[in-house]
């Protein structure tokens, strides 16, 4: 087939791309984007399987059945609180392809310029380049094999902390962050070497290097920022692809990956905003020094039983959930679908409150909630809802600490000061689901655990929202 | 039993009884001393309370005497200084009660002196009876007013709401504001005390502002209570009030200020300017009426056809819930004089509450009491208000914010155009090409992610990793060329984006799908 065609075929699949990542600005126009992207992907494919040298195309088709079964397969058994590991894995695979394809891209312009048999459209790519072109190649495989290896292995390390398999404290090895600078040196170095010789060691050399960066960096990172780890990842699954792109001259990737790489970008920015820190720092791992002692915090933490907050929940008119990673620990999610349906059939006004970083992926919670049959238009955002606090009766605070801590407001010298936090405290009740005494993820004292108005529900969130079901009718 | 005239009240209920007797007290009653509030002697021995035949067999039998109304010099005179006297006392106009107490060496426990601190609201028994006296007051106007509190549309004719002014929002303030409001009457209320504004407008109520410039001290520092206010607040005071007087229907006054003779806050003229038919209410008339019409116990009508009801037994009106109200005030005083649950008085004088209250100890007049640690409301912060913005201020902030943001864009769009322009330079212009599509693909890919919502992130990340699979063209094209390793990486790079691109669509589909409407 002509090169034209497949050209033509590459900017309509590029157009459906776009669509499909704005058609996700609405809940509904949603469902349709997501065919534009299949559409898209499945014309790219296509025109590449049948555009001029692609070779091999049954063993090509034989695999992308077999890779689209399993693909398949977990999709359809995955539950919706193992969302952020799945999404990790599936960053790391794109990793792992982008080494591959930049390693393949190295080979055959090896193969090309020793003036050995070639064939394949790359191939033939490399072979009308002339010398500072080829120059501009390494470097863009180079880029591409990088940035691969990064997603590769931090993908990997974010899946386990996701998955409960590794321990989700920040961990680092001895020299901290002067190993990852080493790694980065290594790899400089490594691209100097490998621009002037052009020999497959270096590249080896530098991927164990980023391969260790990966891993380092986002072992240094707590448990609650795998949002931002999660968005930086899929960030930098997007720059591989288009650094790829780059290096194979397909403008394809290169619109793609950038789609993807801005994406996650924005998508970070967004968290980080939500928690008032700055990438560096978050990427940096752990919190700052706070600048001053901590406010002190006064009274005691006033428990309640179910009894009671059924009582409070039967007197209240408008009612505030406010879910975190806590809920999707304790798989609570359908229990507290249900109160809501109890609630809102008695004529209540429930609605849900949710923070940019509740959970461990943007959306979280949200998706979570839609599992659960929570119609989404009762499940608002922060800036939507946060002045309707005072004008509601009861909030309930399920499995989450730092997004309700009023010290982020009230006190300057706390950790997370000036980080937007949901208001419940101006509540007329709050109720915290919470398993025990004891503080977040950023070991910062919660002043909502002592106010007069808030009573501390404890317990399993799963087995205390059952509770309150069965004494709610 | 109560030996005041018209008092109906009683300091113990069965109900309290019961408690007390958790507490380890026993518990006597004179006969029919809850008659008058509803309590039969029967109810009381139904409770486990000995019924005593008079006054002098309980001063006799019993440690402990609670009782409502100030106690007369005979009852004083049953005093010994083991016995513990818990009544209204009002210390500060009683001087020879207190010399009594003294020489007859009992601990007296006045209940008006209870501190107004949060620990202490239970047995604020001034409170609770405010909160009746309140709530009567309305009733009351309601009984003396010939129409509707609430406005209505009938077929006989439209009906306009009564207009109701309340003025001092204490706590039997605002008990009348919550009663007069659900009765459906429009509300005004006034206070000194700037804070309470809130408060009322909580209540359903309009709270009248004054145009005073002055500084209106809070009643931070006098416990949470009015304080005098300066000659000119007055005068503006007064002038708002001559205002609103014509138009309202029913008055209640009660404005008191510890300690002093009820101030004059309406007018003879005020009274003079008001519709035939209106009633004031005054809940001050036992320290002199903020009218000075007032007479106090009874009710008048003036000349033009104003009713001034200066009744000051407005609790002992309504004697079975203020007795159980009481009642309970007395109980939770003596939970705390019972630390340990066992029956026995410790009369810790360090307690900022028992010490507040008790006016006479162990043969010492312990009146006025020292300042309580605690103090009763924390001090209002001064109020930052920013400052409203004239329209022009408004603009030329809009201007200087449209102008930072011009310079911002120029100045990243000049670096950009000028790091674009030294990169086209040194490359060749087969990379170019390729180098645009990337940069504009960033900036529609900037654009376009900006309105995704935010609650679809994680469909988001999912659908960009399927696409971001589209690196599977890359292995496509490099399958068909050259030596095994070269098929074997891409064969395996064509396998492992299979699965991202099938399982990223699928699971971005199933997400999806949850998301429903209401």
């Amino acid at each position: 087939m002509e090169f034209g065609f497949t050209t033509a075929a590459y900017v309509v699949a590029a157009v459906l791309f776009i669509l499909s990542l704005g058609g996700l600005s609405g809940q509904e126009s949603a469902k349709r984007a997501v065919w534009y992207g299949i559409v898209g992907m499945a014309l790219a494919v296509f025109a590449t399987l049948i555009g001029p040298g692609a070779g091999l195309w049954w063993l090509s088709i034989i695999l992308i059945v077999a890779g689209g079964a399993i693909g398949m397969y977990v999709a359809k058994k995955v539950e919706m609180t193992e969302m952020p590991q799945l999404v990790a894995a599936m960053h790391s695979l794109v990793g792992l392809a982008a080494v591959f394809v930049g390693y393949n891209a190295h080979f055959t312009m090896k193969a090309v310029t020793s003036g050995a048999d070639y064939h394949g459209a790359f191939a033939e790519l490399v072979a009308h380049k002339d010398g500072v072109e080829l120059g501009i190649l390494s470097v863009e495989l180079f880029l591409g094999i990088l940035i691969g290896a990064i997603t590769f292995t931090g993908s990997v390390v974010a899946y386990g902390k996701l998955a409960g398999k590794v321990t989700s404290a920040a961990k680092k090895l001895p020299g901290g962050h002067m190993l990852n600078i080493g790694a980065a040196v290594i790899s400089v170095i490594c691209l100097i070497w490998y621009m002037s010789t052009g020999g497959f060691f270096p590249l080896f050399l530098m991927t164990l290097a980023a391969l260790f960066i990966g891993y380092h960096l986002i072992m240094g990172i707590g448990g609650a920022d795998m949002p931002v780890v999660v968005s930086m990842l899929n960030s930098y699954s997007g720059w591989a692809a288009a650094a790829i792109g780059f290096s194979l001259g397909n403008d394809l990737l290169i619109v793609v990956g950038a789609l993807v790489g801005s994406s996650g970008a924005i998508l970070s920015y967004i968290m980080c905003k939500a928690m008032n820190r700055s990438f560096i720092s978050v990427i940096l791992g752990g919190f700052g020094g706070s600048a001053g002692p901590a406010m002190e915090v006064e009274g005691e933490q006033v428990a309640i039983d179910a009894d009671g907050v059924s009582t409070a929940l039967d007197e209240a008119d408008s009612i505030v959930i406010v879910p975190g990673y806590g809920m999707a620990v304790a798989q609570a999610q359908q229990n507290v679908a249900e109160l809501t349906r109890k609630l809102r059939a008695k004529g209540k006004e429930v609605r849900f409150a949710i923070h940019p970083v509740a959970g461990r992926l943007p959306g979280h919670m949200n998706v979570l909630l839609a599992e659960a049959k929570v119609p989404y238009d009762i499940v608002l955002e922060m800036d939507e809802i946060n002045d309707d606090f005072p004008e509601t009766d009861v909030v309930i605070v399920i499995g989450s600490n730092d997004i309700v801590n009023p010290a982020a407001q009230e006190d300057p010298n706390s950790p997370i000061a000036g980080m937007p936090v949901l208001e419940v405290w101006k509540a007329k009740q709050v109720f915290v689901s919470k398993r025990g005494q004891g503080t977040g993820y950023s070991g910062i004292e919660n002043p909502l655990f002592y106010k007069d108005n808030t009573r501390m529900f404890y317990g399993d969130a799963k087995a205390s929202v059952g509770d309150l079901l069965t004494r709610i009718d | 039993m109560e030996l005041a005239a018209g008092e109906n009240r009683v300091a113990m209920t069965p109900d309290s009884a019961k408690q007390l007797q958790k507490l380890g007290y026993e518990c006597l009653v004179e006969t029919g001393a809850g008659k008058k509030a509803g309590f039969a002697d029967a109810a009381y021995e139904e409770a486990g309370v000995t019924v005593v035949a008079d006054a002098a067999a309980l001063w006799a039998q019993s440690d402990i005497i609670a009782k409502v109304r100030i106690p007369t010099d005979a009852e004083l005179g049953h005093m010994t200084p083991e016995k513990t006297l818990i009544t209204f006392f009002n210390p500060g106009g009683n001087a020879e009660g207190l010399e009594l107490a003294k020489e007859k060496g009992g601990n007296v426990i006045a209940m008006e002196m209870v501190p107004r601190i949060s620990r202490a609201q239970k047995m604020d028994a001034l409170s609770s009876m405010a909160n009746i006296a309140g709530y009567r007051a309305v009733i009351e106007a309601g009984n003396n007013f010939g129409r509707f509190f609430t406005g209505q549309v009938t077929a006989a004719g439209k009906v306009p709401p009564a207009k109701v002014l309340v003025v001092g929002a204490g706590v039997a303030g605002l008990a009348a504001i919550g009663t007069s409001t659900s009765l459906g009457a429009i509300t005004y209320a006034f206070d000194v005390r700037p804070e309470v504004a809130e408060q009322v407008e909580s209540m359903g109520a309009e709270f009248v502002y004054l145009d005073f410039e002055e500084e209106q001290a809070d009643g931070s520092g006098s416990g949470g209570y009015a304080s005098v206010s300066s000659p000119e607040f007055r005068e503006a005071q007064l002038a708002k009030f001559r205002e609103l007087a014509p138009e309202m229907d029913i008055v209640i006054t009660t404005a008191l200020i510890p300690n002093r003779e009820a101030p004059e806050l309406w007018t003879e003229d005020m009274v003079a300017s008001m519709k035939r038919g209106s009633v004031i209410i005054d809940l001050a008339a036992e320290k002199g009426g903020n009218c000075k019409l007032t007479v106090a116990d009874e009710k008048i009508v003036t000349e033009n056809g104003v009713t001034i009801v200066g009744y000051t037994d407005f609790p002992s009106r309504m004697a079975t819930q203020s007795s159980t109200l009481y009642a309970t005030n007395i109980r939770h005083m003596m939970a705390d004089l019972t630390p340990e649950k066992d029956g026995k008085v410790v009369h810790n004088m360090d307690d900022d509450v028992i010490r507040g209250a008790t006016v006479a100890y162990q043969g010492e007049i312990t009146f006025p009491p020292p300042p309580p640690k605690t103090k009763a409301i924390a001090a209002q912060k001064p109020k930052e208000k920013a400052p409203e913005l004239t329209p022009e201020e408004k603009r030329a902030n809009e201007v200087a914010a449209f102008k930072a943001q011009t310079k911002q864009q120029v100045t990243l769009l000049g670096i950009g155009a000028v790091l674009l322009l030294g990169v086209g330079l040194i490359a060749p212009a087969s990379f170019m090409q390729h180098f645009i599509v990337f940069v504009l693909s960033v900036f529609v890919g900037f654009q376009v992610i900006w309105n995704v919502s935010h609650s679809l992130h994680t469909p988001l990340m999912a659908v960009t990793n399927a696409i971001s699979s589209i690196i599977i063209l890359g292995a496509l094209m490099q399958i068909g060329s050259g030596s095994w390793i070269v098929i074997l990486l891409a064969a395996l790079s064509v396998f492992m984006t299979g699965i991202n691109i099938f399982g990223g669509f699928l699971v971005t589909r199933r997400m999806l799908a949850m998301f429903q409407k209401s």
